[in-house]
Order: structure tokens, then C-alpha cells, then sequence
């Protein structure tokens, strides 16, 4: 089921009942979300991604805007209708019930023609639970499993009614390290195999990135960047997704253009900018560094930190934004040292993104 | 999921779900609120009945149809009732009894949460169990022993003891009921929030044990201490059966029993209902006051006791 | 200190206990005014009562007379052959079973009505918590008053409200405390009253759990589609049944206890014209006592006492089966 959300609004009225100011948590949001894809929506606490995913499964209504699924619009639709499954971010199993008659209830209020039989709901409800993997679990309380057991009866619960949307809030957040990477691998795998266009919301952009096949880069209510992981990665519209996705994170600095070339304080780092002269902020992805004695690019070495393959040079320099950064690179590669203690680089074109100074736009060249 | 193909989930039908929600949702809502309104008349209505009873004239109260408000508000009413209830008397019984116990009780209460929240001794866990257990007993188990006792039924002697008569005095409305296990529960648990480091600190400092209860606990714990003394206070307010078995004469008569005992039956035979409810009313404004201003209170003890107020 | 040096248990106290080593006279200094009253007014009178329960006969002016008594269950016998202790129950019993159900099933009801609405739910709330601090003397007056008729025969100047009211539905008019009342008719009075005055303190708790359960529950049931009727009785009520639980059991208790409605309602009499028969298991304790028939009144608080244990009991028994987690 394609969903289309056209112009998406949300206001809230102040906590603070005596004032009148309102919190936007959407505004003006317009994404097309394809059939059958696994979406991210992605962006820091308070950007509004929660917000988005209740409007789209209907328990909270938009301010302004439309929802659409397929060619349907369901604004206005309380969520029982719309035939989604929500996956809460602590799962909200009944805890009075076991997890088999977790997985049934939804069946059990199927009304008219859609009604099952008893072996029918039983037979769907075990499906479900196989699909997610818990099929040795049916008898027991939620109270007696772990966190990720819980989050895949959630999962069974929400996928058995084979909803149009599959919805999930913070799916990882409450599970621990391990779990979460071996979970975030399982909820791709469910996705594939039933094919049902699913969103879920997170903070974690590594999790984003990792299963997604599109990410949505919010923040404060507006849609910074749509589009395939590895496209936002490599050319982000902006500083804050540049900033918001990558680990390590990128690295940011002054510098200016002039005459064609890119400036990070005298030092002349690459050629053919093809942007008339300004003061810029520059993004240089970690693994974006070559290590080269003539290198154009320098900084006071700190640490080197290696880590098999690859080693992470900590360097600082008065132009960073930050205390330190921090570059990638091959081990067998080195370290190049003056005598003054700076290492060199040169850096790959790619790698180097910049933007607008005042307002953090992506400057293209 | 495998028979992705085979489910048939209904249509999306905008319209008509639209629709119906909308009117379903607007009837529950309708059905919701003459509930509540039905039940809040019902559960309102003695109130309004006794406060309007209390001002017709007798004529009026006994009309064959009711008025539902007074014709005109008959005051005398309250001057019968503070008269022929001696409410008067019975005020200055009750709050010189309610003062006196709750000032007692909570000495004493005091005195034990703190024994049980802070210091260490053989023993304590099993007293605490056994006051606990007490909580289970129903309190007329007590009262007949009690009886006995304040009458000066003692077990050693074989005739009621003169000089052991208590009945008829303030002491004996005061000492049977002074400790209450639930009260002293109730503050332990308080003393027992207040961080153990603090009392540490106190000890190390040289604090004594009694001015660190005086100087941080109580203060610490002044909410629970005025949750006690409303349900104290209203403890002697509503008071019946003890007072009503141990100090029923004139001198020593509380609110609640004098009320019950009271005569509003005229030489005919004929009860003044509106003096009555005049004097029923008197009786439970100060229950309305504490309601009102200091619901709170009374509501954190509730909910953890169970008892009535 | 190191570990290995530590080889009495009697060490381990002395290390456990240092701080309030010096506190053994001072905890039981503090404890000795509660602990004294205690010994006086409660542990005493419980063993005397057991004592007297079990002298067979045991009788205030048989004391005084110098005489002794055996050891049996004879107050028992009497006391459960007495015709008006069997009424006392049956009337205890009764108002129980008929009050608890319904004043919880409303209390429900209205905790889960006023949970659902936003506008004027203060109001609403403060009304229905308005009974819980009354004075059940004097409000059990004011029943007496609405349910009373004034007059007698042909001269009946008014029916009482109540009746009045009942008029308007082509009910009535019934005697339901006057002289001459049936049973039944003072049941339905006082198991009224019980019921009104015991829906605020259910309400409290209830409203209490209400809004404690996770919203997102019904969140999580709504998308499934859960009609109302189901979520209440799938989701609402298991979860809340540690607390139906806990106002079940207290309402039970204090149903078996139940005097001073009655009184309040019909005054010590316990009946319309005194004739005692709305009496309960402790007025007739309080009937006995003044009567010096000390081993009856014994006898038959400890049968009130084994009621409570037996229905905290089943009660217990039954939450454990049905209070889900």
C-alpha cells in the first residue's frame, strides 16, 4: 500500500496552559512512501518523527494536511479502519494475557465476513508466531520473556491481522547492543518476506541507515532529506543531515573559497570550486582523508587509534568546529609526520561536501 | 506472510466508516454524560434534600406534595436544633476529645515509626509483625475486654472495682483508641522515604537521636502528620458505638451519639424532621470544610487503608 | 577488617549492628507508650476474649456471684441456636451480598465513564467523592427522613420523597421504615444506603487504577479495531483487578461489620418501632454486651472475626486465580 502524506501539520497547544504559544511538531510534511518498502524515519529526539507515525496510523489527526493511502484519503479515518499494525516502542503487550492470546486478540475482533474460525485464528495466529520466531513461546506471559522475545510478539501481534501498513515506534531503542543489531536484522527479514510497507522511527541513524530502503531526515517538524541511505550519506542537502549521519561523524571546518579554490584557513585544500568566493563551512567524512607528507590538509597529531584494518588518526586544528577530528584510514598507510608534529593528508573530492555558512545549505561544485 | 495473497482485508471505505464514527462516538458520548449525570443527582441528592429540609417550616415539610426549595427559610430551625440537640455541649465535648487524642496520637505514633523506621533493635521485626497482624482483628473483638476493663471488670477481682469505674470521663473516650497501628504504619513508611544517609550524617555529626527526629523528621514528614490528624479528628467526630457504650450522659456525650440520642419528638409525638435535619446538617458542614480544603490529605490515607472516614 | 578474621556469626552482628548498637533499651523506650496502651487495650482483651468465648456461660453477674465456669463451646452452641443471632447473620450476610456486587459493578461504571470524558470530569469527580467524608449517623438520618412517612392510616400528610418520587413512575406508596415495615422493605433502604455510601472510597481506587494503566493499551486496542464492549472486559477490567480485588475484599469486611448504617437508619432499636430486625452480627454483640452476657458477645465476635479470616481467605484465593499478573 502506497502511503502519501501531502502537507502534514501538527500543532500542539502549549504544556504551559496560561501562554499561547503552540509547538509545531510537523509542518507542512510531504512525503510518497512506495509500496512494499521499508522506511526509516529518522531524525533527534522532538523532531516530530513520532508525531508523523501516529498520524499515519490514526490515532493522533493532523492540524493541516492529508494522509493517503493508496489513491484513499484516510485523514479523517479512526485507526481501526485503516487496517495498520503499530509495534510500540515498549510494546504494549496485554500483560494478563499469554503471548498466544497476545497474538489472537486482533483476529478476535474481526466482525461480519472477515470473521475466522477458531482452527483458522489459531492457524494464523502460529504463523505469525513462526514468522518472528517465537512459535515455543505461545503459553507464556509477557512477564516471562525478554525484551527482544516481547518486541517479536509485538511484531506477531501487529503483523497478524496482515495489515495494509506495518508501523514501529523506536523498535530497538529498549533492547540492548547485541539484541539490537541481530533484531534490526530480523525486522528486514520480516519485511521482505511479507512484503508490507512498513515505517518505523528511530534516532539512531546507524539503525536507520542499516535496513531502511529509504530514510526520512527530520528535524524540528521539517523533512530535511528523503531519499536511499547511501544517497543521503554521500550527497546530503544539507549540514545537519551531513552532521546526523555517519560514525564516526563528520568533520567540520571553516574555511572560505577564493579563486576557484577551497580554503581551510591558508592552506589551499582542493582545486576547480567552481563557486564564486565566500566564507564556507566544510564537511570532510572521516574515511575522506588520504595520508600524504605533502598532503595539503594539516592538523596537530593527538592519538592515533588503530583498530585492525583500519586506523583513526585524532588530529586537532584551529579551524575545526570541534576540539578534535578524526580521519580513517588504512593502517598499512602511516602516519606522515613533520617535524612540528602535523600530520598531512590530501583529501578525496567526494568525501569533501560544503555549505552555505550563514543558513547550512549544501553549496554543489 | 505466505497467504499475503489469500487475506481479504475490507475495502477502505472512507465515507461510510467516516460517517459512522462519527455518530457512534457521538451517542457514547451522550449515553456517557446522562450516566454520570443521572448518578451525580442520586448520589447529591440526600445533601440537597437535608440542607433544604432544614429550612422549611414543619407546615412545609410535611406538605403532601414536596417543595423541592423552601417557601421561605425558616431559621428557627437551627435554634431548635442547637437546643434540643445541645449541639453546643456536644461541640465542645468533641473537639476538646478529638484535641487532646490526636495531640496524644501522635506522641506516640511518632515515638514508634520512628523506633521502627530508624533504629535497630532485637525484636523490632517481630513487634512490627505482630501490630501488623492486629490490623486483621476487627475491632469489636477488643471492645468487650475494653468494656470491661474501663467499668472496672478486672481479671484478679471477682467484683467490679469502684475506684477503676472510668465511665463517664473524658480519659476513658481517649486512652482505648489512642494507638493506631495503621497511623504508625502509615508514618513509618514515610520515615522509611527519607534517605538513611541523612540520619548517618546526623550521627556523625553528634545529632541526637531525638532532635533528629524533631529537627528533620517531622518536618520531612509533615504532610502524613496532618493526614493523621484530619482522620483522627474525624475519628472523634463520628465516633458512636464506644462513646455510646462508656460516656453517654450529658457531660461527656460526643457529636455523633448525642446527635442519634437526641429527641426531636414533640409532646404530640410528632418528630421535627427539619430541626432534625437542621441539626444533621450542623453535623456535617465541618466534614464538607475538611472535604473541600483538604481533600488531599485525606485521599493519600485512603487509598492506602481502606478505612472510612 | 579483613573477612578471614571474622569467625563468629556474633562478629558479623556486632559489625552489621554498629550504628545502633546502643539503641537496644533506647528502641523499646520509644516504643514503650504504644506497646503499653497496646498490651491494655488490644493483645489483653484479645486472649480475655477468647477465654470468655470458651467458659461456658460466662456471664458479668455470675462473676460477681463468685461462680466458675467450665471450659467448652457452649456459648458457641447457644449463641448459633439463638433465633435472633441466625437473623443477625442472615440480615449481615445478606446486606453483604447484595451491597458489594452492585456498589462495585457502579463504581466501575462510573470510574470508567468519568475516565473517559474530558470536559467537566473535575465536577463530575468532586460530586461523586462528596459522600466519602459523612458521617454515617447522621447521613442514615437523613435516609430515615426521605424514606419516612409522616402521619398514620387516613392521616398521612406526606409519603416521604421517596415515595413521591416513586409516584411519578405509578409506583407505591410502600412503608419502608415505618412501623409495621417488612424485612424486605428495610433491606432495600439500608442496602441503599450502603451502596451510596460506598461507591466514593470504590470510585477513588478505581479511578486510581484507571489512570495508571499504560494509554497504550487502548491505543494498541483501538488500531486493532477493539470494540468498547471488548476492550472493557478483555482490557479494562483484568487489568484493573488488583484493585477491583482490594475494594472487594475491604467492602466485604466492612460489610460483615456493618452497624451503624442500621443504626443511623432505625437507631439503636435496629428495626422500624425497635423491633430489631435489621440487627447485625455486631449489634448483636453490642446487645449482649450491656446484658453482661459477656460469653455470648465473646462467643460471637469470634464467629465475626472467623468470617472475616475465611473471606480475606477466599478472596485471597480467588484474586490469586484471577488477578492476572
Amino acid at each position: 500500500m502506497k502511503i502519501i502524506l501531502q502537507n502534514l501539520t501538527k500543532i500542539f497547544p502549549s504544556k504551559n496552559k496560561k501562554s499561547n504559544d503552540v509547538v509545531v511538531a510537523v509542518n507542512d510534511l510531504n512525503i510518497e512512501i512506495p509500496d512494499g518498502t521499508l522506511v526509516g524515519l529518522l531524525g533527534p529526539s522532538g523532531c516530530g518523527k513520532s508525531t508523523t507515525l501516529y498520524m499515519i496510523c490514526g490515532l493522533q489527526k493532523p492540524t493541516e494536511g492529508k494522509v493517503f493511502f493508496g489513491d484513499k484519503d484516510v485523514t479523517f479515518l479512526e485507526p481501526e479502519h485503516r487496517g495498520v499494525g503499530l509495534v510500540f516502542q515498549n510494546y504494549a503487550l496485554y500483560p494478563h494475557l499469554t503471548v498466544k492470546q497476545n497474538i489472537l486478540f486482533p483476529l478476535q475482533n474481526l466482525k461480519g465476513d472477515q470473521k475466522l474460525s477458531k482452527e483458522e485464528a489459531l492457524k494464523r495466529a502460529r504463523e505469525a508466531a513462526d514468522l518472528v520466531q517465537i512459535g515455543d513461546l505461545m503459553d507464556r506471559k509477557p512477564s516471562e520473556l525478554s525484551g527482544g522475545q516481547q518486541q517479536r510478539v509485538a511484531i506477531a501481534r501487529a503483523l497478524v491481522k496482515a495489515p495494509r501498513v506495518l508501523l514501529l515506534d523506536e523498535p530497538l531503542s529498549n533492547l540492548d547492543a547485541r539484541l539490537r543489531l541481530q533484531t534490526r536484522e530480523e525486522i528486514k527479514r520480516i519485511q521482505r518476506e511479507t512484503g508490507v510497507t512498513t515505517v518505523f522511527v528511530t534516532h539512531d541513524q546507524e539503525e536507520a541507515m542499516s535496513i531502511s530502503d529509504i530514510i526520512v531526515v527530520m528535524k524540528e517538524g521539517v523533512v530535511q532529506q528523503v531519499g536511499e541511505p547511501q544517497k543521503v550519506y554521500d550527497d546530503p542537502d544539507n549540514l545537519f543531515v551531513a552532521k546526523f549521519l555517519g560514525t564516526p561523524p563528520i568533520n567540520v571546518f571553516d574555511g572560505s573559497v577564493s579563486g576557484g579554490s577551497l580554503y581551510i584557513g591558508s592552506e589551499k585544500v582542493l582545486d576547480d570550486v567552481n563557486v564564486p568566493d565566500r566564507p564556507v563551512v566544510v564537511g570532510l567524512r572521516p574515511e575522506g582523508f588520504v595520508p600524504d607528507e605533502n598532503g595539503r590538509f594539516s592538523g596537530k597529531l593527538k592519538s592515533v587509534e588503530v583498530m585492525g584494518r583500519d586506523s583513526s588518526i585524532v588530529f586537532t586544528s584551529e579551524f575545526s568546529q570541534k576540539p578534535s577530528a578524526r580521519a580513517i584510514v588504512d593502517s598499512e598507510a602511516g602516519t606522515p609526520l613533520d617535524a612540528e608534529g602535523n600530520v598531512h593528508f590530501n583529501l578525496k573530492r567526494t568525501k569533501v561536501h560544503i555549505f552555505d555558512a550563514e543558513n547550512g545549505n549544501r553549496i554543489r561544485f | 506472510m505466505a497467504d499475503k495473497k489469500e487475506f481479504k482485508m475490507k475495502e477502505l471505505n472512507v465515507e461510510s466508516a467516516g460517517r459512522s464514527q462519527l455518530a457512534s462516538k457521538i451517542v457514547r458520548l451522550t449515553i456517557t454524560y446522562i450516566f454520570l449525570t443521572i448518578m451525580a443527582i442520586i448520589i447529591i441528592f440526600p445533601f440537597y434534600w437535608m440542607i433544604i429540609s432544614s429550612f422549611k417550616t414543619m407546615e412545609e415539610y410535611r406538605a403532601n406534595v414536596p417543595t423541592l426549595w423552601p417557601q421561605t427559610f425558616y431559621l428557627e430551625n437551627f435554634v431548635t436544633a442547637f437546643d434540643k440537640a445541645n449541639l453546643w455541649d456536644l461541640f465542645l465535648h468533641t473537639l476538646l476529645v478529638g484535641t487532646i487524642s490526636t495531640v496524644l496520637s501522635l506522641i506516640v505514633t511518632v515515638l514508634s515509626a520512628f523506633a521502627f523506621a530508624r533504629l535497630n533493635f532485637k525484636g523490632k521485626n517481630f513487634v512490627f509483625g505482630l501490630l501488623m497482624a492486629t490490623m486483621m482483628v476487627p475491632g469489636e473483638l477488643y471492645t468487650i475486654t475494653n468494656f470491661m476493663t474501663v467499668t472496672g471488670w478486672m481479671p484478679f477481682a471477682s467484683e467490679p472495682v469502684s475506684w477503676l469505674d472510668f465511665t463517664n470521663t473524658f480519659a476513658v473516650l481517649i486512652f482505648p483508641m489512642l494507638v493506631s497501628v495503621f497511623y504508625i504504619y502509615l508514618l513509618r513508611q514515610t520515615f522509611l522515604q527519607i534517605p538513611n544517609e541523612l540520619y548517618l550524617a546526623a550521627k556523625v555529626d553528634g545529632t541526637s537521636d531525638f532532635k533528629y527526629l524533631w529537627k528533620v523528621m517531622l518536618p520531612l514528614s509533615v504532610s502524613t502528620i496532618i493526614t493523621i490528624t484530619i482522620l483522627k479528628m474525624m475519628g472523634a467526630w463520628n465516633a458512636y458505638i464506644w462513646p455510646r457504650l462508656v460516656a453517654n450522659d450529658a457531660a461527656h456525650q460526643l457529636i455523633t451519639n448525642g446527635l442519634r440520642g437526641a429527641s426531636f419528638t414533640d409532646q404530640f409525638g410528632e418528630t421535627n424532621y427539619p430541626a432534625q435535619m437542621a441539626a444533621v446538617t450542623i453535623v456535617s458542614i465541618p466534614l464538607f470544610l475538611i472535604f473541600v480544603f483538604l481533600r488531599k490529605y485525606i485521599m493519600r490515607g485512603v487509598s492506602r487503608s481502606g478505612i472510612k472516614g | 577488617m579483613k573477612k578471614d578474621s571474622l569467625k563468629s556469626s556474633r562478629d558479623l552482628k556486632k559489625l552489621r549492628t554498629d550504628i545502633g548498637s546502643r539503641n537496644q533499651l533506647k528502641g523499646w523506650l520509644y516504643l514503650a507508650p504504644a506497646l503499653l496502651l497496646l498490651l491494655i487495650f488490644s493483645f489483653y482483651p484479645l486472649i480475655n476474649t477468647f477465654k470468655m468465648a470458651f467458659q461456658n456461660g460466662y456471664n458479668g453477674l455470675a462473676i460477681v456471684g463468685g461462680e466458675s465456669f467450665t471450659l467448652g463451646i457452649e456459648n458457641f452452641k447457644s449463641v448459633v441456636n439463638f433465633v435472633d443471632f441466625k437473623l443477625c447473620l442472615k440480615n449481615t450476610i445478606l446486606l453483604c451480598v447484595i451491597t458489594v456486587p452492585i456498589s462495585t459493578i457502579l463504581a466501575l461504571l462510573i470510574a470508567v465513564a468519568l475516565n473517559s470524558i474530558k470536559p467537566l470530569q473535575k465536577i463530575y469527580q468532586t460530586v461523586f467523592f462528596l459522600p466519602y467524608v459523612t458521617n454515617s449517623i447522621a447521613i442514615g438520618m437523613v435516609f430515615n427522613a426521605m424514606f419516612t412517612r409522616v402521619g398514620i392510616g387516613d392521616l398521612i400528610e406526606t409519603q416521604g420523597i421517596i415515595n413521591n418520587i416513586l409516584k411519578i413512575f405509578n409506583l407505591g406508596p410502600y412503608n419502608f421504615v415505618n412501623v409495621g415495615s417488612s424485612w424486605g422493605a428495610n433491606m432495600f433502604v439500608v442496602c441503599t444506603y450502603i451502596v451510596w455510601n460506598a461507591i466514593p472510597f470504590k470510585i477513588l481506587v478505581l479511578l486510581g487504577g484507571l489512570q495508571n494503566v499504560n494509554k497504550q493499551y487502548y491505543e494498541a486496542a483501538k488500531i486493532d479495531g477493539t470494540s468498547k464492549i471488548r476492550t472493557f472486559f478483555r482490557i479494562t477490567v483484568p487489568l484493573l483487578s488488583p484493585m477491583l480485588a482490594y475494594v472487594i475484599i475491604t467492602s466485604f469486611i466492612g460489610g460483615f461489620k456493618e452497624y451503624s448504617s442500621v443504626v443511623g437508619i432505625f437507631g439503636e432499636g435496629m428495626g422500624p418501632g425497635d423491633n430489631g430486625q435489621m440487627n447485625t452480627i455486631v449489634g448483636y454483640v453490642y446487645k449482649m454486651l450491656p446484658k453482661s452476657q459477656l460469653g455470648n458477645a465473646s462467643a460471637a465476635s469470634l464467629i465475626l472475626f472467623g468470617i472475616i479470616l475465611i473471606v480475606t481467605a477466599i478472596n485471597g484465593y480467588v484474586s490469586k486465580k484471577s488477578v492476572h499478573y
